[in-house]
């Protein structure tokens, strides 16, 4: 019976036991490691992948895919800069960059909703399309921004303690935790995602709840490329580049099924933490970053063989 | 001539809650065609399904060349020299003939080069024996239903196979196709191969096959030479049934107040369909598989559009293009696949309960979960769920549970109609009787219901009206008073295909 209930927590709450064991024992080898400061900076520097992952999540539990997300982000990111540039103010500039976002995702979620064609496909060709039109925008070099307010998305600090991208993280997770969960659009997404065809014998939408899907994800990438963009002051053309996979790395890492229809949103931030953590400590720890690319393959593949198992 | 190839006996297997097949079996001889007989669900498939390993029998035994045998896999048993050819064919539609004839044991040389020309001549011989004109060289995708048969049919006599199972072949032919692959049959056993010919078209019984085996609830009936039989004697084989006080059939009440009205409904599935349902009445829809029972529901239900006729509710007319709509507009349809269509198996009891009527669970665009819990018990004790709890995975409860599941989706729903689609099929007696018992609870509560269902006993027990639908059609109409299982199985089997004089 207990044994029967240890296993049930460790299916539920592995990636947060297996983050705070990590967390632990890094701490011991290296002390700086759990300082104040480091664990602000790990949350900052994973805030922008946490974000894309939120999105990228919901995505996941319909039973989709979005690769696009990285060159939203840089699209978004560089009509932000350009449009700083010509004098709009930063209010108008965010709900613009936003606005950018939610039409590719508006686009991708008709394709493959509307049109039935794969969502691999799909965002594969969106991530080229936007890819080359963030190098049109930016004639392939760097837009600097230099207006204050916007700069303070990516640099300001709360209290001038927390940075204002680990605020905004936070409040997406909060947000997205309360729609997933107590909303019927919540319970739509999980039923695509679990049984499309009983869903659609149900009565639910799956084309508006699938485009909707694809708009959240699109929306999260735009607000990633905001905090890019005003982070760094300017906005790259390779911005975001490859940004996708971990985001995908992050939500699998979380336990949510590729298959569709399981997984949780919380757990998500999870998937993310561990792969900032994991990218701090071996920075810490002096191991080369060639390295990192190969640890953290492994941790996804480690990831999916648990999950896999239990 | 005539020893015998393969005997199966008192063979027995049971799936979670139900028992398949008991005491089932068949005898399949050299050079003979064996016709094996009986209404969907009496268990042929699952019987050829134990034959060919693709399900381990729980007992009985299966002898073949007076050998015991248990094949693990139909490959196995295609090794061995029996195969299936499906209903559905297995074919690789981008692949030439000749590749799939020789699929998975390629012609090749040592090198491991393949030995293109042989294949090629190996099929033209194949093909030849079955007097079929196909070009070994072109692809698959094209050949009409027909040819594609004689492409499965060179694939087993490419094995060498000595007994050879077809499951309702000429179902999907054309009335032209069919003498062509008679010819074929009877080519095969002149050849001294052993036939199992599954079929539901009875006058082709008596023209092709020399022995039929009849079975009825997985048990074994009889096995009898066709010449000693005749259509009628035949037919109470198939169909005749004790009926038992499982059907608690209570009559409706005296209304006129007509829930569903139907005009002339047609699509692609099917064709001039008129019927109503009264308020408080069950009507059944009786048929085989593939007549269009389901996609009539499904149209109705706006998953299918239809392409003219009027639908009207309540005697307004409406127009359904979403089941979203149909919710709307008052009918719930239960599908009869609730794994693949009816559940989301990874979720919980509460959620499946609710998924159709959020809104009355919502307030302020939030879920009420004291209220969901609150509803979700009630269709728990009212329609008598056995779960440990409401949060137990859809997946892990027995079928009847399931269905109960589904029923109550669809009465939270509140519908005028009801569509029930094989509401209890894969489900055990015992929980079969307790669905009738809502049945006739959501009759005296005031629902128009709509039944389809495979299942003889069940449309005549409990149904006020039948229907007989057959190839997109209605083709008979009965009442409770006057139908029988003899007068619907006529009914379709008159209108097969051409029927045969002097049968």
């Amino acid at each position: 019976m207990t044994r029967e209930k240890l296993g049930r927590f460790w299916n539920m709450y592995r990636s947060v036991i297996i983050m705070v064991v990590f967390a632990i024992v890094v701490g011991f080898a290296n002390n700086r490691f759990l300082r104040f400061s480091n664990i602000m900076n790990i949350l900052n520097q994973t805030s922008i992948n946490a974000v894309l992952a939120a999105g990228l999540t919901v995505v996941i539990l319909t039973g989709g895919i979005d690769i696009s997300v990285g060159s939203t982000l840089a699209f978004s990111g560089a009509i932000a800069a350009y449009m700083l540039e010509r004098g709009f103010s930063a209010a108008i500039v965010v709900v613009a960059a936003l606005l950018v976002g939610l039409c590719v995702g508006f686009a991708n979620g008709l394709f493959i909703a509307r049109w039935n064609l794969q969502p691999m496909i799909v965002t594969l060709a969106m991530m080229s399309i936007f890819r080359g039109a963030t190098y049109l925008l930016t004639n392939g070099s760097p837009i600097s921004v230099s207006d204050k307010a916007f700069k303070l998305i990516g640099g300001g600090k709360i209290f001038s303690v927390i940075p204002v991208p680990i605020v905004i993280m936070i409040a997406i997770f909060i947000v997205m935790y309360y729609v997933l969960g107590s909303t019927p659009f919540g319970r739509h997404i999980y039923a695509v995602g679990g049984n499309e065809e009983a869903a659609k014998l149900s009565g639910i939408s799956i084309t508006n709840t699938k485009i909707i899907a694809y708009m959240i994800s699109g929306l999260m990438a735009a607000i990633a490329g905001i905090i890019v963009t005003s982070r760094l002051s300017s906005a790259q053309p390779l911005a975001g580049q490859s940004y996708e996979m971990d985001a995908i790395a992050a939500a699998v890492i979380g336990g949510t099924s590729l298959k569709g229809g399981q997984g949780r949103i919380l757990f998500t931030i999870v998937g993310a933490l561990i792969i900032g953590m994991l990218n701090n400590a071996l920075n810490l720890l002096d191991v080369s970053t060639y390295y990192q690319t190969v640890v953290k393959g492994v941790v996804i593949l480690a990831a999916v063989l648990i999950d896999a198992k239990s | 001539m005539n020893e015998v190839l393969l005997e199966m006996k008192n063979i027995r297997k049971e799936f979670p809650g139900v028992v398949a097949l008991d005491n089932a079996g068949i005898t399949v001889r050299s050079g003979e065609v064996v016709a094996l007989l009986g209404e969907n669900g009496a268990g042929k498939s699952t019987l050829m399904k134990v034959l060919t390993g693709v399900y381990q029998r729980d007992g009985g035994s299966v002898r073949y060349r007076n050998q015991e045998v248990a094949f693990q896999n139909p490959r196995e048993a295609a090794q061995k020299g029996i195969v299936i050819i499906h209903q559905e064919l297995n074919l690789v539609p981008y692949m030439t003939v000749y590749e799939n004839i020789y699929m998975g044991r390629e012609l090749h040389n040592k090198l491991g080069h393949l030995d293109t020309k042989a294949m090629i001549q190996g099929s033209k011989e194949l093909l030849g024996w079955i007097n079929a004109e196909i070009d070994p060289k072109r692809p698959v995708q094209g050949l009409s239903i027909a040819k594609q048969q004689m492409v499965e049919i060179a694939k087993a006599l490419a094995l060498n196979s000595d007994v050879i199972v077809m499951d309702e072949p000429t179902d999907a032919l054309p009335d032209d196709d069919v003498d062509s692959l008679l010819a074929i049959v009877e080519e095969l056993r002149a050849q001294g191969k052993g036939i199992v010919y599954i079929t539901h078209r009875l006058q082709e019984v008596f023209q092709i096959c020399d022995r039929v085996t009849v079975l009825r609830d997985g048990q074994l009936i009889g096995e009898r030479l066709v010449k000693d039989l005749d259509y009628d004697e035949l037919v109470r084989m198939m169909v005749g049934r004790q009926l038992t006080d499982l059907f608690p059939y209570d009559p409706s009440p005296d209304t006129e107040d007509v829930v569903l009205k139907v005009e002339g409904l047609t699509n692609q599935y099917v064709k001039d369909i008129s019927f109503s349902v009264k308020r408080g009445s069950i009507v059944g829809i009786a048929g085989l598989a593939g007549a269009g029972r389901t996609e009539l529901a499904k149209t109705l239900f706006g998953v299918y559009p239809k392409q003219s006729g009027k639908v009207l509710l309540n005697q307004k007319q409406v127009e359904i293009r979403s089941p979203k709509q149909a919710i709307q507009s008052g009918i719930f349809y239960v599908s009869e696949d609730r794994k693949a269509e009816g559940l989301i198996l990874s979720q919980d009891v509460k959620t499946n309960i609710t998924l159709s009527s959020l809104k009355k669970i919502v307030r302020f665009g939030r879920v009420n979960r004291k209220k969901e819990r609150k509803i979700s018990e009630e269709y728990r004790k009212e329609m008598n769920i056995r779960t440990p709890n409401l949060e137990q995975l859809a997946k892990n409860l027995s079928g009847g549970n399931q269905q109960k599941i589904v029923l109550s989706k669809g009465l939270m729903s509140e519908p005028e109609l009801l569509i029930l689609d094989e509401p209890t099929r894969g489900i055990d007696v015992g929980a079969k009787k307790e669905i009738y018992n809502l049945t006739n609870i959501m009759k005296r509560n005031g629902k128009a219901i709509l039944m389809i269902s495979s299942e003889m006993p069940e449309i005549l027990g409990i149904c006020d009206e039948v229907i007989v639908m057959h190839e997109g059609r209605i083709k008979g109409r009965f009442t409770h008073e006057d139908v029988t299982q003899e007068k619907i199985m006529e009914t379709i089997m008159r209108d097969g295909s051409q029927p045969k004089e002097g049968v």
